[in-house]
């Protein structure tokens, strides 16, 4: 227990000690974290489901959970049941295999709710999608291709993956009602 | 044919790798599986090819591995009797891999009792196979519903525990079926393929150079060693030697995703024993190695970095200083916290014999990289078969014997501070000179193999080229296809909520086996 202790006063609080190199991106993470305060008052419960993905995506979920981002440290919790969301959070392309479990999970929250598409492959289907004679991203005997193909979606996070930064500012536009997808 | 026979017999592909092939008949391949068996060999990949377009019917691949190297066999398959031998009963790992061909391409072992399809949900009939060269990718069928037969076990008490696709934490999906009595697992079958995306017809419309980016995608979390093995592949067939600064610089990339890896499973494997000090701890580590990456190489996850021929960056002596000062200060946290691990009497209490995998059993099912080091399986290719710059480094393998959760994160911390040591070796013999070779054009029906020890255990690419620089056939393969059916066993006589952390301790890819 002592060497715990010892080890935890010895890290300090993360969140407010800024390495050098990288002072430009905490004072972008403290500012998007205040505005989603703004937003969400205390709590903001997200579900994630990984519709296909290739687990890129989700590395950069769990990132959020480090100290750095600390994002429960605002509030912001993943759920483990779609009842208690408040936002769905979904990656990768949508796998035909997955559909029927996206369509249910996005039955199961409650409205109002929220919908954020993360990644390339969740905008528009990324690499995975084949391409139809015109060059635009068709689905397969095996993908439905980007998530507003299967579910209505309010904001597309592009990035393969997209940092945690911008995960964060993608949460906050959907929380703000800023944007919707096209 | 006797198996010492094959480096005479069979060609040696170019490459680094000790990889030979030969094409053989039905005998010949399963006198060939036995002998390996016989041997301490293991099966590495079982795939299917589409060859009519040549004339040739089908062709079933299997590779295998022995202490020589890696053999790989190609039998032909005519299309009126599309049937080859089961080799499960001398691999079962090959169980699942002879399903998916059924799946995939209508081949099928011939003597297997398990009928079940693996792959295929409800998305297409069974009577279309998506790898055959006349199946139009874009069709879309109407989805049917997945009846899919699970074992059931019956008896007083007993009940199941359905779970998943969609799992309570920010996981990838995949059903779960346990059978218990009170809280003691009987029995855990798996049902996977939910992330099924058509990677691999995916890749049959693209050529050698479209693909790299693709192959760094099948498991984001291995995108380096996968990019690296589709690397080896292309450079293969076309007999291109990448120049040595790009072979050290790969390693480098491999070991940084080595390094990443286990220090976030180390967190998470501590905050399912409810120590949320532990990922508090190594998730902050984890993130300095993470930007690190971003720093030097230009993505946190290094994706994109190593493309055939080379590598797309460099390594100036900046970035090695930067390296030293992140691991000096790595390896002395490392340090502390492997001490507070060792000596935290609920930790260890939950680690000790929990999941366990004797040395048995793994041999006898195939348990392989991580893993299977933890349960006696003593392979890692950087050790054994080690190709530029690992020739030059003695790699020291993690090997322990009891088979647990304990076992498990004993070799990550072991590999960790190994990948430390040979990330600064590598930087102290850092050759100069160019970091990428040109490609030059491959010869049309050439088979290259990429193989790379990733963080998991050996992915393996086999590539098959067609016309013009296009790919035929491509089948990436990630170690958890021999892995995901020990996890089984793992569980078996544990209680249900040890579940999440055994898996944890295992973390297996199933994007990486949905494909
Ligand atoms: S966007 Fe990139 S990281 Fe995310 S699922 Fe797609 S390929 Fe993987």
């Amino acid at each position: 227990m002592y060497q715990i202790i010892k080890q935890i006063l010895r890290t300090g609080i993360k969140t407010e000690t800024p390495p050098d190199p990288d002072d430009t991106l905490r004072v972008e993470v403290q500012r998007i974290q205040k505005n989603i305060l703004r937003h969400v008052g205390r709590a903001l419960a997200i579900r994630c489901v990984d519709a296909g993905s290739c687990n890129g995506c989700e590395l950069e979920i769990h990132a959020l959970n480090n100290a750095y981002y600390n994002i429960e440290g605002l509030g912001i919790h993943f759920v483990a049941s779609p009842r208690h969301a408040d936002m769905l959070l979904v990656t990768g392309p949508v796998s035909r295999h997955m559909e029927t479990a996206l369509k249910r999970t996005y039955d199961a929250i409650p409205q109002p709710r929220l919908v954020v598409a993360l990644g390339d492959c969740g905008c528009d289907g990324g690499i995975f999608s084949p391409t139809d004679s015109a060059g635009n991203p068709c689905p397969s005997y095996a993908s439905c291709g980007k998530i507003s193909n299967v579910i209505p979606v309010d904001v597309a996070i592009p990035g393969c993956p997209p940092t945690p930064i911008a995960i964060l500012q993608g949460i906050l536009t959907a929380v703000s009602g800023e944007a919707k997808a096209p | 044919m006797r198996l010492d026979e094959f480096p005479t017999k069979f060609a040696k592909l170019s490459g680094p790798m000790p990889v030979w092939h030969g094409t053989v008949d039905a005998a010949q391949l399963r006198s060939l599986c036995e002998q390996v068996e016989r041997g301490g060999g293991k099966l590495l990949a079982l795939w299917g090819s589409d060859e009519l377009a040549r004339d040739a019917g089908y062709a079933v691949h299997i590779s295998l591995v022995t202490a020589l190297g890696m053999l790989c066999l190609t039998l032909p398959v005519s299309a009126e009797h599309p049937a080859y031998p089961d080799i499960s009963d001398l691999f079962p790992a090959a169980n699942r891999m002879q399903r998916t061909l059924a799946d995939l391409l209508g081949l099928y072992a011939s003597g297997v009792d398990d009928h079940r399809k693996w792959l295929r949900h409800g998305s297409w009939p069974g009577s279309v196979h998506p790898l055959r060269k006349n199946f139009d990718g874009s069709t879309v069928f109407p989805t049917e519903t997945d009846a899919y037969h699970f074992v059931t076990v019956s008896g007083d008490g007993v009940h199941e525990i359905p779970v998943g696709p969609v799992h309570a934490g920010t996981i990838e999906p995949g059903h779960f079926r346990f059978s218990v009595i009170g809280e003691r697992v009987l029995r855990l079958e798996e049902r996977l393929g939910y992330l099924h995306k058509g990677i691999e017809k995916r890749f049959e419309s693209m050529t050698l150079a479209q693909g790299a980016k693709l192959a760094g995608r099948v498991s984001g979390d291995s995108t380096v060693a996968y990019a690296w093995a589709y690397a080896q592949a292309v450079e293969s067939v076309t007999g291109t030697t990448p120049p040595p600064r790009a072979a050290a610089l790969r390693a480098v990339l491999l070991e940084l995703e080595r390094i990443h890896n286990h220090l976030g499973d180390l967190g998470y494997l501590g905050n399912d024993v409810a120590l949320a000090f532990g990922f508090a701890q190594f998730w902050i580590l984890k993130e300095d190695v993470l930007r690190l990456n971003n720093e030097l190489f230009g993505h946190r996850y290094l994706m994109d970095r190593i493309v055939p021929g080379g590598v797309a960056c460099d390594l100036d002596s900046k970035g090695r200083e930067r390296i030293l000062q992140v691991f000096g200060h790595l390896e002395q946290e490392i340090h502390t916290l492997k001490d507070i691990y060792d000596e935290h009497a609920g930790v260890q209490d939950r680690f000790l014999t929990t999941g366990r995998v004797t040395p048995d059993l793994a041999a006898q099912l195939g348990l392989t990289g991580l893993p299977g080091r933890a349960s006696s399986q003593a392979w890692d290719l950087r050790a054994q078969f080690p190709c530029e710059p690992y020739d030059k480094l003695d790699v020291r393998m993690a090997t322990h014997r009891n088979g647990d959760v304990a076992a498990r994160v004993t070799v990550r911390f072991e590999e960790v501070q190994e990948s430390i040591r040979l990330i600064r070796q590598i930087m102290d013999q850092m050759p100069a000179g160019e970091l990428c070779a040109s490609i030059g054009n491959a010869p049309e029906n050439t088979l290259g193999i990429g193989w790379v020890e990733g963080w998991r255990g050996e992915i393996m690419v086999a590539l098959h080229t067609g016309k013009d620089n296009a790919i035929h056939r491509l089948h990436p393969h990630d170690p958890s296809w021999q892995n995901w059916p020990l996890l089984e066993h793992a569980i078996i006589g544990n209680i249900v909520p040890d579940f999440p952390l055994i898996n944890k301790s295992f973390n297996l890819s199933y994007a990486g086996v949905d494909l």
